[in-house]
């Protein structure tokens, strides 16, 4: 099924039978499709509303996120939270979709600073389970009007119903940007660098850790940008680098997409946790490459595709510490026996539960990864 | 403004409602004296009142939960309130509920600078966040105008706002985790000090509930190190108009500002009467603010006053040291108070997209010639979120009624613009039966659903942000 519109899909979703899979510009994995009829969103498509005065953009779901980023781009603007390509590291191809990016609240190291997703989004239209067109948000970025459902929807990965419309707050595109970097720190020392970064008022906009090697970047105007990456260096004390433009740019493209670990073998863990737990993390995967994000709080880890995966040791570190586990990559016989999203609370699964039952009674969307 | 019919059946069961609360609660927790009660029997919205059963004042989470279980087993409503400062009457009780206040609980219990996040338990006051973590170059983003007196909790069920929110977004966006009470009394954490849980996005929707799902105890909110320094800059301007556009200049120039304020012509007049600010008499004036180090500042402030240079100010003042950047901000400041000292007035919240504002301000001043009374502009111009002052005399029949009428035509024309009816103080009473205007009954369903699974009998603050209509069915159960 690939729907022209809104209507015809709401249609396609009344008269489904059976669980639909939905599917956006189709970044699909390579290897079997998961169970479940084809739904595409590709065929809606369209930028419907830029206001480059307003700092807003409103675009139907399946909209390519290329173009939505070549339109910011013409107007000096673009998507403040810095979406991730994750297409090398889980292996897939095709076309990302806007609706699917919300889908899966897809964000990448400026998230610190300038929010996840979730926090740029201000409006979405979405079908849910029994063919409802439903509406919430708008094309203000502020407004209180009702529940917030538009914040439910982002990060709902298509269970609670498939998105038509997708509406933004969007930012300027910075004139200038500038990375301070070291190498040759342990995770205690990193993570206290990035976190003294993190606390100063020089508002950066990337704290990582890859390699041994801290990247810490600033964005803005050009004086500013400037003024700042020297603050910063004194502050820290000596040792560090500046990379300054494209060069600065191509250091955070490899965190956002994870770049070191693609065309590696092995399973493929997402964490996130307070910063200054990360060294702690770090100790129990012995074994692993890692790659740290959003200060310490995000841990991206490759370990061997055997076994549980490591799950019961880091869930268990997990469950003393606060934090999340997700298995983004794995073989089907690890995933067999450990749950790829990180298991929730009882008191939190059962309003999950509750959620998914009345957004779509019939079940059409279980069939989500 | 209707409210639903108070439960005789309850109200007679007020005695042995006291004494299982007093069961869980300490004596001078459990207030239900008739005269003692009042003192909860409304919120910032005051032209409605109404006093409750009872009230409590616990001191822990444990205590809530004590009570919610309780109430849930009697089948007894309950209000949740912070300090009051609502002017959506989102705090407003029935006379047949508990309001269950949480402004003992005003703790902090953690602040962790390293991972910049603060925990608090929910009664405790805006502006005292900020005060628990500034002497160490730290400030809580959202502020709200009420901020001296507004609790978290009340922060967190409004997604209220503030003047900087351009840059640091509203309370949604600041706001790491919560401790949930749920009506039944079950205890839940919702997020923390890490960042995006993975499944649904439970607070999210949690913020901006107005207390219809559950009762926050505790708040894991972001802290955020102090910038360097910030700087004001004035502008007046012949219209309304030329003032918006300037507004859309500089932010499409690709500067983003903490915050861009607006004020029209009858606000200037009543703030420059009141606050002797030495405001220019002119059709529009702007506040542009913007932070950072001395040298950041004139980088941006120079580009913003070329920009506005363009536009063919009227007058152009730049704040050369604190003194001047407070008168400038002094007049501001004093806009609500300047329009009090007036007459009574009601302030409205609605958002329209920016680039309505020339138009929606036209439209308001024809309503207010149409309705005689006057009104006045001063608002968030950044983000499009308004606040139209309308005046009113409380003391003369049929002024207040009056006064709603013309309130509601200007929200239906916010939505009609494309903008929506509450930007940051939230429905509560006040724009519930407007709800009809800005969605369909199928858009407030699915939002309703939200709360059958939080509170399936609907006891939480049942009477508020749905059409009474709407809701009845579900609160008969
Ligand atoms: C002079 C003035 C200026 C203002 N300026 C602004 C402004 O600039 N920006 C802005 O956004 N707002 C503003 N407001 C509105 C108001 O201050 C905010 O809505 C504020 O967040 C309310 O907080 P409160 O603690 O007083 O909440 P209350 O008024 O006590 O309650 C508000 C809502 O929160 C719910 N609630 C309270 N406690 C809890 C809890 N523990 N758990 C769950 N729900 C709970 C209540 O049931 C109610 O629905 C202003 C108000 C005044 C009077």
């Amino acid at each position: 099924m690939k729907p022209a519109n809104e209507l015809e899909l709401a249609e396609a979703i009344r008269a489904a039978t059976g669980p639909v899979r939905i599917v956006g510009g189709g970044t699909r994995r390579v290897g079997p499709p998961p169970a479940g009829a084809l739904l595409e969103t590709g065929g809606l498509a369209g930028i419907s509303l830029y206001e480059p005065g307003a700092l807003t953009l409103v675009a139907a779901a399946g909209t390519p996120l290329a173009e939505v980023e070549a339109v910011l781009a013409e107007g000096g603007q673009r998507l403040p939270f810095e979406v991730p390509d994750l297409r090398g590291l889980l292996g897939r191809e095709g076309v990302s979709t806007i609706g699917g990016v919300v889908a899966a609240n897809a964000s990448g190291p400026r998230r610190i600073q300038a929010g996840a997703c979730r926090d740029s989004l201000i409006g979405v239209r979405f079908v849910d389970g029994a063919g409802t067109i439903v509406k919430n948000g708008g094309r203000v970025m502020k407004n209180v009007t009702g529940y917030d459902l538009v914040k439910l929807m982002a990060g709902s990965c298509g269970t609670l119903g498939v998105l038509t419309e997708v509406a933004f707050k969007v930012l300027p595109r910075p004139e200038a940007e500038a990375t301070l970097t070291r190498g040759g720190l342990d995770p205690v020392a990193a993570v206290a660098a990035m976190s003294q970064a993190l606390g100063s008022p020089f508002e950066v906009t990337g704290a990582a850790y890859v390699a041994g090697q801290v990247r810490l970047r600033m964005e803005g105007m050009a004086g500013s940008v400037a003024y700042r990456q020297g603050a910063l260096a004194k502050l820290l004390g000596a040792g560090w680098d500046v990379v300054e433009a494209a060069q600065s740019a191509a250091l955070w493209q490899e965190i956002r997409d994870v770049t070191p670990f693609v065309g590696q073998p092995g399973a493929v863990w997402r964490l996130s946790v307070k910063p200054s737990d990360m060294p702690q993390v770090l100790a129990l995967l012995t074994e692993a490459q890692t790659l740290c994000d959003w200060g310490g709080g995000l841990i991206w880890a490759r370990v061997p595709d055997a076994g549980d995966a490591q799950a019961a040791s880091l869930r268990g570190l997990l469950a003393q510490i606060g934090g999340h586990a997700s298995l983004l990559r794995a073989s089907a016989e690890v995933l067999a026996t450990v749950p790829a999203l990180h298991p929730e609370a009882p008191g939190v699964a059962a309003l999950t539960r509750g959620l998914r039952a009345k957004f779509d009674p019939r079940g059409l969307f279980s069939a989500q990864e | 403004m209707e409210m639903p019919k108070i439960d005789a059946a309850i109200v007679a069961r007020k005695p042995a409602i006291v004494a299982a609360l007093q069961e869980v609660l300490p004596p001078d927790a459990v207030i239900f004296d008739e005269a003692e009660v009042r003192a909860y029997e409304c919120d910032a919205l005051t032209a409605y009142r109404c006093p409750p059963l009872a009230a409590v004042l616990p001191r822990s989470t444990a205590e809530v939960s004590a009570v919610l279980r309780i109430c849930h087993q009697m089948g007894v409503p309950v209000v949740p309130r912070g300090a009051g400062t609502s002017l959506a009457g989102g705090a407003l009780p029935t006379g047949d509920c508990v309001i269950l206040g949480v402004a003992r609980m005003n703790a902090v219990l953690e602040t962790d600078y390293p991972n910049r996040f603060i925990r608090v338990q929910s009664g405790r006051t805006n502006l005292s966040v900020t005060g628990a973590v500034e002497a160490d170059g730290f400030f809580y983003a959202p502020d709200p105008s009420s901020q001296l007196a507004c609790a978290i909790a009340g922060n967190i069920a409004m997604n209220s706002g503030g003047a900087h929110c351009l840059k640091y977004g509203v309370t949604t966006n600041n706001l790491l985790g919560v401790t949930l009470v749920q009506m039944d009394g079950t205890v839940l954490e919702i997020g923390g000090a890490h960042l995006d849980a993975p499944g649904l996005d439970l607070l999210g929707v949690i913020c901006g509930s107005e207390g219809q799902l559950g009762v926050v105890t505790e708040a894991v909110l972001r802290i955020l190190p102090k910038p360097e320094g910030a700087r004001p800059v004035l502008m007046g301007f012949d219209s309304n108009e030329v003032a918006g556009e300037c507004v859309s200049d500089i932010i499409k120039a690709g500067i983003l500002p903490v915050a861009i304020e607006f004020m029209d012509r009858p606000c200037i007049e009543a703030t420059e009467a009141f606050a002797k600010a030495g405001y220019p008499m002119c059709e529009a004036l702007l506040i542009v603010e913007v932070e950072g180090s001395k040298a950041e500042i004139d980088e941006q402030l120079a580009l913003i006053i070329e920009i506005a240079k363009r536009h063919n100010p009227v007058e152009l003042r730049e704040a050369a040291d604190e003194d001047q950047a407070k008168r400038i901000w002094l007049g501001r400041k004093s806009a609500f108070g300047a329009m009090g000292q007036i007459n009574d007035y009601m302030c409205l919240d609605g958002t329209i997209p920016v680039s309505s504002l020339p138009y929606v301000l036209r439209r308001i001043g024809e309503m207010s010639r149409e309705y005689g009374l006057a009104v006045g502009n001063v608002f968030h111009a950044g983000d499009g979120n308004m606040h139209p002052l309308i005046l009113f005399d409380a003391n003369k029949p049929g002024d207040l009624e009056l006064c709603e009428a013309f309130g509601a035509d200007v929200l239906k024309l916010c939505v009609e613009v494309g903008g929506c009816l509450t930007g940051e103080h939230g429905v509560g009473i006040e724009k519930r039966d407007l709800m009809k205007v800005q969605f369909a009954l199928e858009d407030m369903e699915a939002q309703m659903w939200v709360k059958d699974v939080f509170d399936p009998k609907w006891l939480l603050n049942p009477a508020k942000v749905f059409p009474l209509d709407v809701t009845a069915s579900r609160r008969a159960l």
